[in-house]
């Protein structure tokens, strides 16, 4: 019996392949748990408290005992009918359109002209430097900058003051902040896209430049004609990247925003952007309806301009598609 | 005539990134300067690049332990040292079964993790299930819980699984090795360049991280480095705003510390960052390649 039954061995029927099938993906379904468990509880519950917008929240009913609001919009309209929504609209995006350019514009430069740095010691010595800032946190920046700008004592009133010069009030006048902002973003961030860049263009195959110093082209020629149209899928790409995250904060990177003017109210002007908003309705007024509005409106645009963006990558560049 | 055209072309690049390296060095090495400024000084003649008198002092006060900046210290190790391994752990794992064939539903596994790229219900509801579903207020596991998994990062480490040969898991499959043995004893050691990568960016978030503490962490004895020293520049920032107050308060500045200790807290707090930082630009640099441009 054992013998014919060895060397005809029966199919399995279909209930045992899948007692089969679901043993060999236990393991795998183990490994997976913890992940999917966090991802479940801090993005996917969270995603049904988007409901909050439409109540009148008190702690103790919790999201689904507390009434609704009456209009159902009360939340949306107390928020779009201040100056406030447009305020933080157009800061959020004049600082993100504003950064996207001069970052990119900067780090290809910074990026090029590193790349006529020949000696290995030199480059990674400038390299190090600019990158410095991107691993430096918002707090710690917001020492640095009132070290710069402080009123009585910061190096640049004392360079204004000993050259005859009055001293700045830089923490209470609105319009500077304008310039400041952008500038240490710029600071912070420029590092990172340039290697990024350098790193893009170490990717080039030699041989168009040879070809091109054979043919006489001059530096400026190979920059014009062989790096930059090679450079542009990643230009391209990262820009639309940031097209998702032009109605967050920093392009998603909000934090110096609140921290660099010290979250003072003389200057949200021109320093509050929609998740500045948020987070100081949450954390200083409380107003858990109000808070969540801002956080849906900025929600539902952000899932707009996410899907626009990786609708156009996928047609350019599928490779670099997000889903 | 060539040759000199030539220098002088390499000597203005060089110049020019010498004088950018020094814009974004400079500010820093301000803060080290005050840091060891002696505090009298400050007041006479502000912020100098170089101090006129040098003193420790400001670090003995940090040391003597009266600023509680120690205990923010063990705070944020902890939370950086627990919530980074527990990041790769979590991570490593989800990916790579993400990419086993043995998985049947990966692809919609796959899109369960990205949807949240998509729309995400913000800080509020997160902050009502963690404070009164979860009841994680004013507890150290907030601080790691909320890095705990990145959609990106699983996307990365995901990208990286795909490149290690599937023969390699079969033949110890063959050998009768179980997958979570295979998982731990082949995989993850062949994904350290990797794991180092993503390990960086994440010890930097976690170690960088204030916003969370400020919404979360209420005893002074759980606050982190950073959040201690967004708490002390807001004492300052009030003064600043009020010329007036400011001078009775310092009048009254038993409480606050001074001016070189917050400025010595805020070395401290990016000390290991310069110490760790050959390592941090090497594996930032092969980052990018592993990650290509999806930061």
């Amino acid at each position: 019996m054992k013998v014919i039954t060895n060397t005809k061995p029966s199919l399995p029927n279909k209930s045992n392949r899948t007692i089969r099938s679901m043993r060999r993906q236990l393991p795998f379904y183990l490994m997976m748990a913890p992940g999917l468990i966090f991802i479940t509880i801090l993005f996917y519950i969270p995603m049904g408290g988007v409901l909050i917008a439409f109540k009148d929240y008190n702690a103790r009913d919790g999201i689904f005992g507390s009434p609704w609001m009456d209009p159902l919009f009360k939340n949306f309209e107390f928020f779009f009918k201040s100056d406030v929504a447009r305020t933080v609209t157009f800061n959020t995006l004049f600082y993100n359109l504003l950064e996207a350019v001069a970052v990119t514009i900067c780090a290809l430069t910074i990026a090029i002209l590193l790349n006529e740095v020949k000696n290995k010691f030199l480059s990674a010595t400038y390299k190090g430097s600019i990158l410095l800032p991107t691993f430096l946190s918002w707090i710690v920046i917001q020492y640095i900058l009132f070290s710069l700008l402080s009123v009585d004592r910061g190096i640049v009133n004392s360079a204004i003051t000993g050259n005859g010069g009055e001293a700045i009030n830089w923490y209470s006048e609105p319009s500077y902040w304008r310039i400041i902002l952008p500038i240490a973003y710029l600071w912070k961030n420029v590092g990172y896209f340039s290697v990024l860049y350098v790193a893009a263009i170490a990717g080039i195959n030699p041989d168009y430049y040879e070809a091109a110093e054979l043919d006489g082209a001059s530096k400026w020629q190979k920059i014009r004609h062989i790096t930059l149209p090679l450079l542009k899928p990643t230009i391209i790409v990262l820009s639309l990247l940031w097209v998702g995250k032009l109605f967050n904060g920093g392009l998603g990177d909000w934090n110096g925003f609140y921290t660099l003017p010290n979250d003072a109210g003389a200057l949200y002007q021109t320093t509050d952007v929609i998740d500045t908003l948020v987070f100081r309705s949450l954390k200083k007024i409380n107003d858990y309806g109000m808070a969540s509005a801002i956080g849906l409106y900025q929600a539902v645009v952000g899932l707009f301009l996410v899907l626009i963006s990786n609708y156009i990558i996928k047609k350019k560049d599928p490779d670099n598609a997000l889903f | 005539m060539i040759l000199r055209k030539l220098n002088l072309s390499k000597i203005t690049l060089h110049l020019m990134f010498i004088t950018m390296s020094l814009a974004f060095i400079l500010p820093l090495i301000l803060v080290v300067s005050i840091s060891f400024t002696n505090e009298k000084w400050l007041m006479l003649d502000g912020y100098r690049f170089w101090p006129k008198e040098f003193s420790t002092a400001a670090y003995q006060y940090v040391f003597s332990g009266a600023g509680s900046i120690l205990n923010a210290y063990g705070v944020t190790i902890f939370v950086t040292v627990v919530g980074t391994l527990l990041h790769l752990l979590i991570t490593a794992m989800l990916s790579y079964s993400l990419t086993r064939p043995e998985v049947k539903h990966r692809r919609a596994l796959t899109f369960f993790v990205y949807l949240p790229v998509l729309f995400n219900g913000g800080l509020v509801p997160q902050y009502i299930l963690l404070t009164q579903v979860l009841h994680l207020k004013d507890t150290i596991w907030v601080l790691i819980i909320v890095y705990l998994v990145s959609t990106v990062n699983v996307l990365i480490m995901k990208n990286f699984f795909r490149t290690i040969p599937d023969s390699l898991i079969e033949s110890a499959r063959m050998d009768g090795s179980g997958e979570i043995r295979t998982f731990f004893q082949i995989v993850l050691p062949l994904s350290k360049p990797a794991l180092a990568t993503i390990g960086l960016f994440v010890t930097i978030a976690y170690w960088n991280d204030w916003m969370t503490a400020s919404l979360y962490i209420e005893s002074p004895n759980l606050r982190p480095l950073q959040y201690l020293l967004q708490s002390l520049m807001n004492n300052i920032g009030y003064l600043q705003s009020n010329a007036q107050a400011s001078q009775s308060m310092e009048a009254a500045i038993g409480m606050l510390p001074s001016e070189g200790a917050r400025m010595a807290t805020c070395v401290l707090a990016i000390g290991p960052i310069i110490l760790l930082y050959p390592l941090l630009q090497k594996y930032f640099e092969k980052g990018l390649t592993i990650g290509a441009v999806k930061e």
